[in-house]
């Protein structure tokens, strides 16, 4: 018997999967953005064997080369050098690996605190609940990148503090986002049928409930992880976030400005990583959105 | 609708008090004694220590220093900058200008090309036409700004020489601040050239800060046109015989607005972030360059001060946008 | 000259799946003062027929008749600016879920004086007192409370009178009213049902009943016209019809009725209407039907005496019109 059962739940399992991904396959751009970052995923990986040099290795006598296809460029250093000589396509391609790192850590951390929030608000209600959406929203009231700067302030600058303050900032949406699903399904029959079956608080909201509101919470999932990596270049950029001569693209950016006009490709490309990067995985976020979306099912 | 009014200031107490939480515990939370954080580099003495326990009330408990500081909040006491001696609350509202004025224009370019490229999107559904919008839209959003800025800086003000760099008028005029909105003072200015000056410096600040509100207004509009569009009160309408215009700009965009306007709101709070990274990048004299420097310089009390006050910008600007929004959905007032 | 002049009118939708014919080869007469009642169940396309004839259907939908046109106007050829200036004034359509079809943004007085401004011209402002009278016409008591109020205040039969007034405002020469009484309580239903008869009567306008309820036929219209799956397959008038259905799937759909249950169960009709992907060969309704014959189930009906059908019941004689539930099998 037991073994019939989990065949059927597997199967159902496969369904579903099979299902989701008919849904997200139609969407050729959401396709291609999750070929392109699982495509950052292994550059990152395998970065210190892709990339032609090291990124902090200083070529001094060919500090502000422009890039392979500019007139003084060599395929040697197929982007161009910076100011103080270090090849461009190396340091973006060690950046990728900051930039993941940093959104998966910030997504991670503000996705598992905004829904253990989100799931208590909404279940347990009453000042509880209160309370918790009242810091959330003192929270959104301060602008994002100015909340992160202070919070750096207080840490200290470097990359794991720029990751925990703007987890902070994220944390907000998750909790809203937890709490409207906790309250919308917490009324439903299977609920009540779990809540008379004897199950505690703790079955209730992680096995119960959880499992019901995942469709909206992956598409925010996704949204911050974007936003993530921009906010951490952002920070990069203002000095506060991963500090030189890590490679962070917004760093980069930073530490090259005084050449902007001289050698621009030393911005560019740098931005141009972050750019795409983010639109890869906002297509592909595009795409869950509508192969979650019960709404937008077609038959 | 004053109830509502009301209603919706009572939710803002708390939070007020939060954030003055989140500003005073901000000093408290620095690494190290606080009067020696707050000298910096030029220490302080053991008597002169002492002396400044006191005086700025550090040896009273926690709560009682929260207290004293809400206190002084609210009278319009936010501190003293560390770096010019000046009270804090002068000096923000002396670069305020600056910001709201950039910010505002930032906004006006984010609505006004933004809801009419999302009502065209939603319109022609499917074609080129959405899908280019929308293509852009998402370009729009995926962007760090602080790159774009630098972008349209080399390409603009350098290869082709069009817009200036930096700051908000040439140097060659002298304008008197009067409103502290270049806009408004060059033109009652005396100065010939001093307000198309300022607008020239405007150009590249406000399509970079806009640049996001505008991808994001332009995506919600369409979103919500193409819900309102299915609408049965669409249907309505056409079947009155009113024109394609009208039954788009009045019965289907007042109602796509109520969600549009929400979304609106919400964008304050990015342009405010936002301006922090344009403001450095244009050197534009406003609350955003103003807090970064005081963060790299240590201006506790600045950051403390601007904190709370970019906050309750927020804030009020919320509150704005509820009524407003109660003002457009019937449901909620009536 | 007919008022309204339909013929073989057919509508395709352009669907993921192919083509949907939604409307085949429908016909439709109207004179002033004409009430006529479109039945079927849902699917069968009485809806589409008539949202096709005021220009309403979405760019998917094809169009194609020999002639639709309205008081000597021609529907097929006409303008969309043309056709505006007809629509909501000589034609009016009023719909089934009155709750969602008023604009939520916009109080009564501004709604119904919208559409007289728009084909009167002048101010919305100075129609108020034609509202008024709109308003107590459709049987609102105390008009003059109500002009500023907004759709979410109003319950579902207040909705619909609103809607009815809107739609009567310019005295249209047509209404068709989709099945407006659906979504209401019952008791409402027969309110807006004679509401609907007397402002018939004091307009002499011809009106269109589409509806799935026979009883409501019954009431109100003078002939009726029934469809399945896009076809029609039977239009009789109102007597003859309940009479001496001829079409099997009306004598089904009558003896669905309460009335002639003859045990505990109703006498439902087996089987669904055919969507788009599972339409039978032959005549459309030979799975569900308890006559069909082989040459149903291989061909298509031509319309004979007006039926759609191979073997269409026969004409009962004057002697043998007593009882409907009368069957006889044709072999």
């Amino acid at each position: 018997m037991t073994s019939l059962t989990t065949t059927t739940s597997y199967s159902v399992r496969r369904q579903q999967w099979r299902e989701f991904w008919f849904y997200f396959s139609v969407s050729k751009t959401a396709v291609a953005g999750l070929v392109f970052l699982i495509g950052m995923v292994i550059m990152a990986i395998f970065a210190d064997l892709i990339s032609p040099h090291l990124p902090t290795e200083q070529y001094r006598e060919f500090a502000e080369i422009p890039p392979a296809w500019m007139e003084g460029g060599q395929m040697r250093f197929f982007l161009g050098t910076d100011y103080a000589g270090r090849d461009m396509l190396s340091r973006i391609i060690h950046g990728a690996r900051l930039s993941l790192i940093a959104g998966c850590i910030v997504v991670l951390m503000s996705a598992s605190i905004g829904i253990l929030l989100g799931l208590v608000a909404g279940f347990r209600g009453g000042w509880v609940e209160t309370i918790i959406m009242r810091i959330m929203d003192t929270i959104m009231a301060v602008p994002g990148l100015l909340m992160a700067l202070v919070l750096v302030a207080v840490l200290g600058p470097g990359l794991l503090n720029a990751m925990v303050a703007i987890a902070i900032t994220y944390t907000p949406s998750f909790v809203r986002l937890t709490r409207a699903s906790t309250l919308s399904e917490i009324n439903k029959d299977y609920v009540t049928a779990s809540k008379v079956a004897g199950a505690g608080p703790i079955r209730l909201m992680f096995i119960s409930i959880l499992p019901n509101c995942m469709a909206p919470l992956i598409v925010q999932g996704t949204l911050s992880f974007s936003t993530a990596i921009l906010d951490t270049a952002a920070l990069g950029f203002l000095g506060m976030g991963a500090q030189a001569p890590q490679p962070e693209w917004g760093t980069l950016i930073a530490e090259n400005r005084d050449l902007m006009l001289s050698a621009p490709w030393t911005v560019t490309f740098p931005g141009i990583a972050i750019l795409l990067a983010v639109l890869a995985i906002n297509l592909m976020g595009d795409g869950l959105r509508d192969a979650l979306d019960p709404k937008l099912k077609r038959s | 609708m004053f109830k509502f009014f009301f209603k919706r200031l009572l939710v803002l107490v708390p939070v007020f008090f939060g954030v003055t939480l989140v500003a005073f515990g901000f000093i408290r939370a620095l690494p190290g004694d606080p009067i020696e954080v707050l000298a910096g580099e030029r220490g302080v003495s053991p008597e002169r220590h002492a002396e400044l326990m006191t005086q700025l009330g550090l040896d009273k408990p926690l709560w009682q220093q929260y207290f004293s500081y809400v206190g002084d909040v609210l009278q319009g006491d936010l501190g003293t900058s560390l770096i010019t001696n000046r009270p804090v609350a002068e000096e923000f509202f002396e670069l305020f200008p600056a910001t709201a004025e950039l910010a505002i224009c930032a906004m006006l370019f984010a609505i006004i090309l933004g809801i009419p490229a999302g009502i065209v999107a939603a319109v022609k559904r499917g074609t080129l036409v959405d899908q280019g919008i929308m293509s852009l839209s998402l370009a729009g959003y995926s962007m760090p700004i602080f790159w774009w800025g630098l972008l349209l800086i080399i390409l603009f003000s350098n290869t082709l020489n069009l817009t200036p760099v930096s700051g908000r008028l040439s140097f060659l005029f002298e304008v008197e601040p009067v409103t502290g909105f270049m806009l408004i003072d060059s033109l009652f200015s005396d100065e010939k050239g001093a307000f198309k000056s300022a607008l020239h410096h405007l150009v590249l600040p406000t399509i970079v800060l806009g640049t996001i509100p505008l991808a994001v207004i332009a995506r919600q509009t369409r979103s919500a046109m193409l819900e309102v569009l299915s609408e049965d009160y669409v249907r309505t309408a056409k079947a009155k015989g009113l024109s394609p215009l009208r039954v788009i700009a009045v019965h289907a965009l007042r109602n796509a607005m109520i969600t549009v306007i929400t979304v609106i709101g919400l964008q304050v709070a990015v342009l405010l972030a936002g301006a922090i990274l344009t403001e450095t990048i244009f050197s534009w004299p406003g609350i955003g360059k103003w807090i970064i420097f005081s963060v790299f310089s240590r201006d506790y009390y600045a950051v403390q001060g601007g904190l709370l006050l970019i906050a309750g910008c927020v804030m009020v600007v919320n509150l704005i946008v509820d009524l407003l929004y109660g003002l457009i959905n019937p449901r909620i007032v009536h | 000259m007919a008022l309204l002049e339909i013929t073989n009118l057919t509508v395709e939708f352009a669907t993921a799946h192919g083509s949907l014919r939604a409307v085949d080869q429908v016909s439709l007469s109207l004179d002033a003062g004409d009430i006529v009642a479109i039945v079927g169940e849902s699917g069968s396309g009485k809806s589409v027929a008539m949202l096709a004839l005021m220009g309403l259907l979405p760019w998917t939908a094809t169009i194609t008749a020999d002639q639709m046109s309205f008081d000597g106007k021609d529907l097929l050829t006409m303008n969309p600016k043309q056709r505006r200036a007809i629509i909501g004034k000589d034609i009016s359509m009023i719909f089934q879920e009155p709750m969602t079809s008023l604009n939520p943004c916009f109080n009564v007085e501004y709604q119904i004086s919208e559409v007289l401004a728009q084909h009167f011209g002048g101010r919305r402002r100075s129609y108020k007192h034609r509202v008024i009278e709109l308003l107590e016409k459709v049987g609102i008591p105390a008009p003059e409370t109500r002009l500023k109020a907004y759709p979410h205040q109003l319950s579902g039969g207040m909705s619909q009178r609103v809607m009815i007034a809107m739609m009567i405002a310019c005295e249209p020469k047509l209404l068709i009213a989709d099945e407006p009484t659906t979504a209401l309580d019952v008791t409402i239903q027969a309110q807006i049902l004679e509401l609907l008869v007397e402002l018939q009567k004091a307009n002499g306008m011809a009106l269109v009943l589409i509806t799935h309820d026979m009883a409501v036929v019954a009431e109100t219209a003078d002939r009726v016209v029934v469809q399945y799956a896009g076809q029609q397959v039977e239009q009789r008038s109102v007597t003859e019809l309940f009479n001496n259905p001829r079409h099997p799937y009306t004598q089904a759909l009558l003896s669905a009725l309460p009335e002639y249950a003859k045990e505990k169960t109703l006498n439902a009709i087996p089987g669904v209407v055919p969507g788009q992907l599972d339409r039978p060969v032959g005549c459309l309704f030979n799975p569900r039907c308890e006559h069909a014959q082989d040459l149903c189930r291989q061909q298509p009906p031509e319309r004979s005496e007006g039926i759609l059908c191979h073997y269409p019941l026969p004409l009962k004689s004057a002697l043998n019109a007593a009882s409907t539930s009368h069957t006889e099998v044709i072999t």
